[in-house]
């Protein structure tokens, strides 16, 4: 059954963001690298992932209803 | 000291907050008079003025919020600012003007053209002096109570040590990843309390770390994951979003010397002015 999440991506990666990112279509047990994939975010430019506001990481598995956000390395100053 | 007490009682007038709270206050202009006449530090006037109950009139607006004893906590407590440039130049200013008693200033840099859009304490008069000696400039002439200790040096690992001795909190300004790895060794090695913050473009975070926090390496990975620095190479930083989080940086600063208030340990202060989003988000993997 399809399933929804919504997606925030930050800084850098902002760019990538879907029309959808509000309600983003996914497949329960989806994992957060698919997500990456399939959004075309390279691998290298993600620095931190948080589902729900806990970090989490690539293998994390959707499961719809998950608030998903995606963070390049910040680090000046 | 009885003769200082004495001086202080003599020259304190009644005050009237715009609450109608009534108060005794000293001068800016008598805290200098006694500092200069005692040959002590002005901040040691605030506190014996303070002792008797008295509150030095630049701080007035502070005391609805800090006790007169919980003033007295910032006016003895020694803070080291790691980097003087986009957070530090904030931090700097406004640990100054709240009145932490020890500013020890660490940078070894100099200012450069590209750094007015967002560093407070650039001028072009400055452009290629030093920022620490800026630093220190700058404290004496919002509070020339506080105690500066002034270094002209860029952190590593063979002077963190000696830099970080004896603060009691640690603020972290810097502007690449390894020293700020370098420092929060040294901090965990002195037990001291290290607040950390990085920007990026409009967007950026901080976070507490107590000596037995993962700290750092929750946000950066382990050292082969490591970057030198973060996707501000291609964004710049915004003065915006620095003095935001240089602004979070120093609420934490000082609810840790009071010991209370909520601190970010294990959890990141995130903001983003695109989007307007502002979030705390928990560093620990829920097991």
């Amino acid at each position: 059954m399809q399933k929804y999440i919504s997606i925030r991506l930050f800084a850098t990666l902002n760019r990538y963001t879907p029309d959808t990112a509000d309600s983003y279509p996914v497949r329960p047990g989806t994992t957060v690298r698919d997500l990456i994939d399939q959004l075309g975010v390279p691998l290298t430019e993600v620095k931190l992932i948080f589902i729900d506001g806990v970090k989490g990481d690539i293998a994390s598995a959707l499961n719809g209803g998950e608030r998903v956000g995606i963070f390049p390395p910040v680090g000046g100053g | 000291m009885n003769d200082l007490q004495n001086r202080i009682a003599a020259l304190a007038t009644s005050g009237r907050l715009p609450d109608g709270t009534s108060y005794r206050r000293i001068s800016v202009e008598d805290t200098v008079r006694l500092s200069t006449a005692f040959g002590v530090p002005g901040r040691d006037v605030e506190i014996a003025a303070l002792k008797a109950g008295t509150t030095p009139e630049r701080y007035v607006r502070n005391m609805k919020t800090f006790s007169l004893d919980e003033q007295i906590i910032l006016l003895r407590s020694r803070v080291g600012i790691f980097g003087l440039g986009g957070l530090g130049g904030a931090v700097t200013e406004i640990l100054t003007r709240v009145g932490i008693g020890t500013l020890r200033l660490i940078d070894g840099d100099i200012f450069e053209d590209s750094n007015l859009n967002r560093q407070f304490l650039s001028t072009p008069d400055l452009i290629a002096t030093s920022k620490a000696a800026a630093a220190a400039q700058k404290v004496r002439q919002i509070n020339p109570s506080i105690v500066v200790e002034q270094y002209n040096e860029n952190l590593n690992d063979s002077n963190a040590l000696s830099l970080i001795e004896n603060s009691d909190v640690a603020v972290d300004c810097l502007d690449n990843v390894p020293s700020r790895f370098s420092l929060e060794h040294a901090a965990k090695q002195i037990g001291s309390p290290l607040v950390s913050a990085a920007v990026a473009g409009v967007s950026g975070h901080v976070t507490t770390i107590f000596p037995e926090d993962s700290g750092l390496e929750l946000i950066y990975g382990e050292s082969d994951r490591r970057p030198l620095k973060g996707v501000e190479t291609s964004l710049g930083c915004l003065p915006q979003a620095v003095t935001l989080l240089a602004s979070v940086e120093c609420s934490e600063v000082i609810k840790i010397l009071l010991g209370k208030g909520d601190v970010l340990r294990n959890r990141l202060f995130f903001v983003d002015l695109v989007s307007n989003t502002m979030d705390v988000l928990q560093l620990l993997t829920v097991s």
